[in-house]
């Protein structure tokens, strides 16, 4: 019976199918963590400027008030996850390996820890910009992962038009369960940031994107859309990368993003689920994005857990809170399995983009050795954006970044397939993604040069 | 019958072709300085780019033109450059001789890793994963980027997995600098002996346990140099190159070794203060 659904179920063509290991925490609600002695919030925890710190060491700050203002079009506002005290503005270790001027905030103890300002935000009668302000202000970016900041995608150039919302409940990657505990216990709020977004965009419709391992979140959502509103939840066939931007919209529309160009130049914004439940609940009382639901899990934690995190919390307390890390532990990462970011330091706080905590053994992270080519051509069969990894990783190895551009490497959503695919081992995507960096640097370099 | 036309035809085309190609020779032949292909014999051959021009070709025309001096070509000998601008009857030009500088000391024996880096074994891929797993941001990731890039062979890896130049085979080409994800090497002249080799931009004692040859931001060398050779900026030492810096005063109080005095015979100098860093044994890092 199932099986007979999910062929007809819609879906993206090529990509693979891992094993979801979702299990440890599908059933799990989301439980909140307690707050942390002092947090750590970098200035930068987004795609584009770093946010301007508005607060000086020693300010008493509240939960939820606004310490840092978007320093741009591509910025956002931060705030304050904690009632406390600033304790300093320095250089901190950040999950991406740089050094990120942060704002450290020591928690007051004897606070209650509620949101300062309690509200419900008037929305009805706002101008779109009025509302894509107030969204950039409340800090909000894609918390599926790539931490892009919502506002920009809801800013709809001159000359294009945005006919489709699609919702990003798909969460593909393996072990990660927190878009789905939130489309689960907060529907109510998914549903009225789908309004506003709406109202912003001007579209006549939505699609909440699903895959089929959560059959209760399709039931659910299904059932609770609201009769004033036009929209349907698309369960999809389960496969990776489905959450990517350009791959659900093919899933969803069938219609397919050209290689430079972005879902609006097809009329459709993407939105992750997890984000406009943050943006319904920011108007419904008015919190900032200050915390995110977490997915601790993988086989190296005593006791997987969804969690609602204060952005900012150190990796440690997390940690502990789980019970700890497994003796034979090897790897932490932030984000899932496929795509996620492995952390050399356990100090680094949670920021808005961690979707996930995963923790990995030495039975997962195994070293295996690389063989040359064989010429199977699996990874051109699995790669979502019909690239030729192949081509590009013997490119690649022969440091050919020219070369690799006139292949079209920039269009690389590095997603993993071709590496996880690959019999022979060859860390493709991890060339790739070497290569991308290089040559964004040279051509910003050619950019300096010519300004 | 056939075999005489086709002869016929195709010695007719011939000859008409040749005759097309004999025209085409006089009517357009470009005058070329012959100096240029004599100079271009004389450069290196090694098309490295140092001087700024694509390759040697390129190069030559140019002095030739008189639009560069020979001193800029690094990588040919001394005499080489002279006798280049004997040929030409120009000035050698700037012959200082430049060689690449690492800003980081931070091996295998002093400094510590926070995690073990696993993946592609190449600086800039293991810089992308969470900066590389060592301990110092700032340092030197030991996976040979710079050795497997430098076309001279002027770059080999320590024990300690540290880049050491040769400076008598470096060129100055500048390809090291270039493919370094933490930006460690530049281009100083030679003459350059007092040098800071680290770029931790963090202060205080705090550092010596990822690196114990981090600088700590002290300024005794700045306090120690005369005059204003030194001065702290963002937590490191800058040294005026412009000024005489030809003394060592200013590494001898230094409690690390941050600051040597590269001595071109004796190689690396350290401050007395520094001596007693017990560094341990020789240990490669494993190449799984």
């Amino acid at each position: 019976m199932l099986s007979f659904l999910s062929k007809t179920l819609k879906t993206f063509r090529h990509g693979i199918h891992p094993g979801d290991y979702k299990d440890l925490t599908r059933d799990l609600d989301i439980a909140r963590l307690p707050f942390s002695d002092e947090l750590t919030i970098p200035l930068s925890q987004h795609l584009g400027a770093p946010s301007r710190c508005l607060v000086k060491v020693g300010d008493k700050v509240n939960r939820g008030q606004i310490i840092a203002e978007p320093a741009g079009f591509v910025s956002i506002g931060q705030h304050a996850p904690v009632t406390g005290t600033v304790k300093a503005i320095e250089m901190k270790h950040h999950p991406s390996g740089k050094m990120v001027e942060s704002v450290i905030i020591t928690k007051d103890p004897f606070s209650p820890q509620t949101f300062y300002n309690e509200h419900a935000m008037e929305w009805e009668n706002l101008s779109p910009d009025e509302l894509i302000s107030l969204i950039q202000h409340g800090g909000f970016v894609g918390l599926g992962g790539a931490a892009f900041p919502t506002h920009v995608k809801l800013k709809t150039p001159e000359g294009k038009n945005a006919r489709f919302l699609i919702v990003n409940g798909v969460e593909c990657e393996p072990y990660l369960t927190s878009d789905h505990r939130v489309m689960l216990e907060q529907s109510a709020d998914i549903f009225l940031g789908i309004r506003i977004l709406l109202k912003i965009l001007g579209a006549e419709k939505f699609y909440i994107g699903i895959e089929n391992n959560k059959p209760d979140a399709i039931a659910l959502l299904t059932k609770n859309i609201p009769s004033d509103m036009n929209g349907e939840v698309v369960a999809l066939q389960t496969k990776y990368p489905q959450g990517a931007e350009k791959m659900l919209i093919e899933a969803v529309l069938k219609r397919e993003v050209p290689s430079g160009k972005l879902p609006i130049d097809v009329e459709v914004v993407v939105q992750n689920s997890g984000t406009i439940a943050g943006i319904g609940m920011m108007f419904r009382f008015g919190q900032p994005l200050i915390e995110r639901v977490v997915t601790i899990t993988g086989p190296g934690i005593n006791n997987p857990a969804n969690l609602l995190i204060p952005i900012g919390t150190p990796l440690t307390d997390v940690l502990d809170y789980c019970g700890g890390l497994k003796e034979n532990t090897r790897q932490v990462l932030f984000g899932g399995p496929m795509m996620g970011a492995p952390q050399s330091d356990l100090d680094v706080p949670i920021l808005k983009g961690t979707s996930g905590i995963l923790c990995l053994t030495d039975e997962e992270v195994t070293i295996k050795e690389e063989f040359p080519c064989i010429r199977c051509l699996r990874c051109v069969d699995a790669c979502p954006v019909y690239l030729n990894p192949s081509r590009l990783g013997a490119l690649a190895k022969t440091r050919d970044y020219e070369g690799m551009l006139e292949y079209h490497v920039m269009d690389c959503v590095e997603c993993g397939s071709c590496s996880y695919v690959c019999p022979s081992n060859i860390p493709l995507v991890q060339r790739f993604r070497v290569s991308k960096a290089l040559l964004r640097e040279k051509q910003a370099k050619a950019v300096k040069k010519s300004a | 019958m056939l075999i005489i036309i086709s002869i016929a035809a195709l010695g007719g085309l011939t000859l008409l072709l040749a005759t097309m190609l004999i025209v085409a020779n006089k009517k357009l032949h470009v005058e070329e300085d012959p100096r240029i292909d004599i100079v271009e014999d004389m450069l290196p051959h090694a098309n490295c780019g140092a001087c700024g021009f694509p390759g040697c070709r390129p190069f030559a025309e140019s002095l030739v033109n008189g639009g560069s001096l020979p001193g800029k070509c690094t990588v040919s000998s001394e005499e080489g450059r002279v006798e280049i601008a004997q040929f030409l009857g120009v000035d050698v030009g700037a012959a200082e001789k430049q060689v690449a500088r690492l800003a980081c000391a931070g091996g295998t024996n002093v400094a510590r890793n926070r995690a073990q880096y696993q993946g592609l074994q190449t600086c800039q891929a293991a810089s992308l994963v969470s900066g590389g797993g060592k301990d110092c941001f700032w340092g030197c990731l030991g996976l040979a980027d710079c050795e497997v890039v430098c076309d001279f062979d002027a770059i080999t890896m320590n024990g300690f997995s540290i880049p050491v130049v040769n400076e008598d085979k470096c060129t100055a080409c500048g390809d090291c600098v270039e493919v370094c994800p933490k930006d460690l090497f530049s281009i100083q002249p030679e003459s350059n002996r007092l040098w800071v080799a680290c770029k931790n931009l963090d202060a205080g004692d705090e550092i010596l346990e990822g690196c114990q040859v981090g600088c700590t931001a002290c300024a005794r060398c700045e306090m120690d140099a005369p005059g204003n050779l030194i001065t702290m900026k963002n937590n490191l030492p800058v040294i005026d190159y412009s000024q005489n810096h030809n003394t060592q005063v200013p590494i001898q109080r230094c409690p690390t070794g941050a600051i040597v005095w590269l001595d071109k015979k004796k190689g690396v100098i350290k401050g007395e203060k520094s001596k007693k860093i017990i560094r341990k044994g020789e240990r490669r890092i494993a190449t799984t």
